[in-house]
């Protein structure tokens, strides 16, 4: 990303009077800028002219009611829509400089670099080990024992290692729900993406599983820039450096998460933090 | 309770599931007859002859090797023609072309196919294959099964690869997987079971069928496995060792029938286990 970029981004912004910068943003790199964005199912209008920028090596939030555009946003930014008729978005996504909306952008590099968890833990119905290998060998040829050692990072890393060490033959889907979820992860940690985007990861797991995973998410971003769609109000209190908060396909605001939980500056977010809708 | 709607309905629930009780004692009843007929039936005719000898004149002692062969080898060469077309048809229709307007076209006319009458089929391959070769053959017979293997494999592999999540597909799309791979590493795992399934299916489907082979690979009386030649098999020769006045034929033909069936019933075994085990993972 180009000052020159970043620049005409926020006077874009401060010309259309709605410059989405958090506050204890100075110093902080804009990993991924989102701009005007329109997203359509079919004539629908799912999300309406979203601004935000996504930091480099911090988690953000994204949090708000059923039906707000948040996953929605999020399968935006790797293009996952794609998969089904009748998607699209307009409005520029950039990464990198290029606007990853671009007809011209390679989807499986593009994802490539921009993993995904989602709601539901979903190992490949293959070995515990299988399911990390693949996906490396995808992008780089290695030999065996660096494989191995890959596989064992990633693994480690995702904080899987101790319970799986032993069995890693066998099928991925013999997992707990949650050992599944943090295979999940340590299986788009192994790519070495740049953005991890996580959709609702603790969704269907239980307190501890919850706790490993949001552990695991304060340690990652040291190396990723981490996205997280979460219902969970408190999670995102936890776990996230800024958070956005949106309603009806806007975003409303978006700022630090501390701000965000303790002075928000518009009424609506603070009756959704407060439970008083949503 | 003496609630007299909920007495009423009581009734109703008492004659209803007397009447199912009923209506599946009458199937199963003649299912039960058919398998006794036969197993009566064909055990008497059944020894080692049977597997060892070609079909005899009448009159004479003889066995059933020759249509066994024959059968084999048709009914292999249509699972090998059909099974390839089948599942790349089925694989386009679940994956590449799921929402388009073709797909819904092919899924028709597989439908139709589907339950074609398998005397057309014969009739069709007959048109194509044996009146311009000038004979009957093994090839033509092949052909014919295979046309009955495509769409009950076409309709199986579209089928079990739509079962797969779409999560699933999401999950490895998500790595920058293309999708070729991730058809073929995770959507087949994740529905090969399935897909096995149809596979055996579409097998037992053929392994009894008559009608096609009639117009196509005729019959022989002798051993074979020229391709190019008429060709005997299990169906054909029952039928017409069932229709003939000799004692010593019709005992084959219960043999034969004895034979078929147990080879349905295993592969239907098979694929139950098959079908079940994917579960169980």
């Amino acid at each position: 990303m180009s000052i020159d970029t970043t620049t005409t981004f926020r006077d874009s912004f401060s010309s259309s009077g709605k410059m989405p910068v958090a506050k204890d943003s100075a110093g902080l790199e804009e990993r991924v800028l989102v701009r005007n964005l329109d997203f359509f199912y079919g004539e629908s209008k799912a999300l309406k002219s979203i601004s935000v920028p996504l930091y480099r090596n911090k988690v953000t939030a994204f949090i708000g009611p059923s039906g707000c555009g948040k996953s929605t946003l999020l399968r935006v930014l790797n293009r996952m829509y794609e998969l089904y008729p009748k998607q699209h978005a307009e409005g520029e996504v950039l990464f990198d400089g290029a606007n990853i909306l671009d007809e011209k952008q390679d989807l499986n590099l593009l994802r490539a670099r921009i993993g995904m968890v989602f709601q539901k833990p979903t190992p490949f119905p293959m070995s515990i080990y299988d399911n990390i290998a693949f996906g490396i060998g995808l992008y780089e040829k290695l030999p065996r024992s660096e494989l191995d050692g890959r596989v064992e990072t990633a693994l480690r890393r995702a904080a899987l290692w101790s319970e799986v060490k032993d069995k890693l033959n066998s099928s991925g889907l013999s997992l707990s729900g949650g050992q599944q979820q943090r295979l999940c992860i340590a299986r788009t940690v192994a790519v070495k993406p740049e953005v991890i985007l996580l959709d609702e990861p603790c969704s269907a797991l239980d307190p501890i599983s919850t706790a490993k995973i949001e552990e695991l998410i304060e340690e990652l971003k040291d190396d990723y820039t981490i996205v997280i769609v979460t219902h969970n109000m408190q999670q995102a209190g936890r776990v996230s450096d800024f958070t956005a908060f949106m309603y009806l396909g806007e975003l409303v605001e978006f700022d630090s998460t501390e701000k965000i939980f303790t002075s928000p500056g518009d009424k609506r977010t603070q009756d959704y933090i407060t439970g008083r809708f949503g | 309770m003496s609630n007299p709607l909920y007495a009423g309905r009581n009734r109703r629930n008492k004659i209803a599931v007397s009447l199912a009780l009923v209506a599946t004692a009458i199937g199963l009843g003649w299912l039960a007859i058919i398998l006794g007929t036969l197993l009566w039936k064909g055990f008497s005719g059944i020894n080692l002859q049977v597997f060892t000898e070609m079909t005899p004149p009448p009159g004479g002692t003889g066995g059933l090797l020759n249509p066994i062969i024959g059968s084999l080898i048709m009914t292999s060469l249509a699972v090998v023609i059909g099974t390839p077309i089948g599942i790349l048809a089925g694989t386009y229709m679940a994956e590449y072309g799921r929402y388009s307007k073709i797909t819904s076209y092919v899924r028709f006319i597989n439908d139709i196919l589907l339950s074609a009458p398998s005397i057309v089929i014969g009739l069709f391959v007959y048109e194509i294959m044996v009146y311009p070769m000038g004979h009957f053959s093994g090839w033509a017979g092949a052909v014919a099964l295979s046309l009955i293997v495509i769409p009950v494999v076409v309709r199986t592999t579209e089928d079990m690869l739509l079962l797969v999540p779409n999560q699933q597909r999401e999950a490895a799309f998500a790595l920058g997987m293309p999708q070729a791979y991730v058809i073929r590493n995770v959507c087949y795992k994740a529905a090969q079971a399935g897909m096995l399934t149809g596979v055996l299916l579409a097998v037992a489907r053929i392994s009894g069928e008559t009608a096609p082979l009639l117009f196509t690979a005729l019959n022989n009386q002798f051993w074979t496995t020229d391709l190019n030649a008429p060709m005997g098999s299990l169906p054909v020769v029952i039928f017409q060792f069932a229709l003939s006045p000799y004692e010593d034929w019709q005992r084959l033909a219960w043999a034969g029938a004895l034979i078929i069936t147990m080879a349905v019933l295993a592969l239907s075994i098979t694929a139950r286990t098959l079908g079940g085990a994917k579960k169980a993972i």
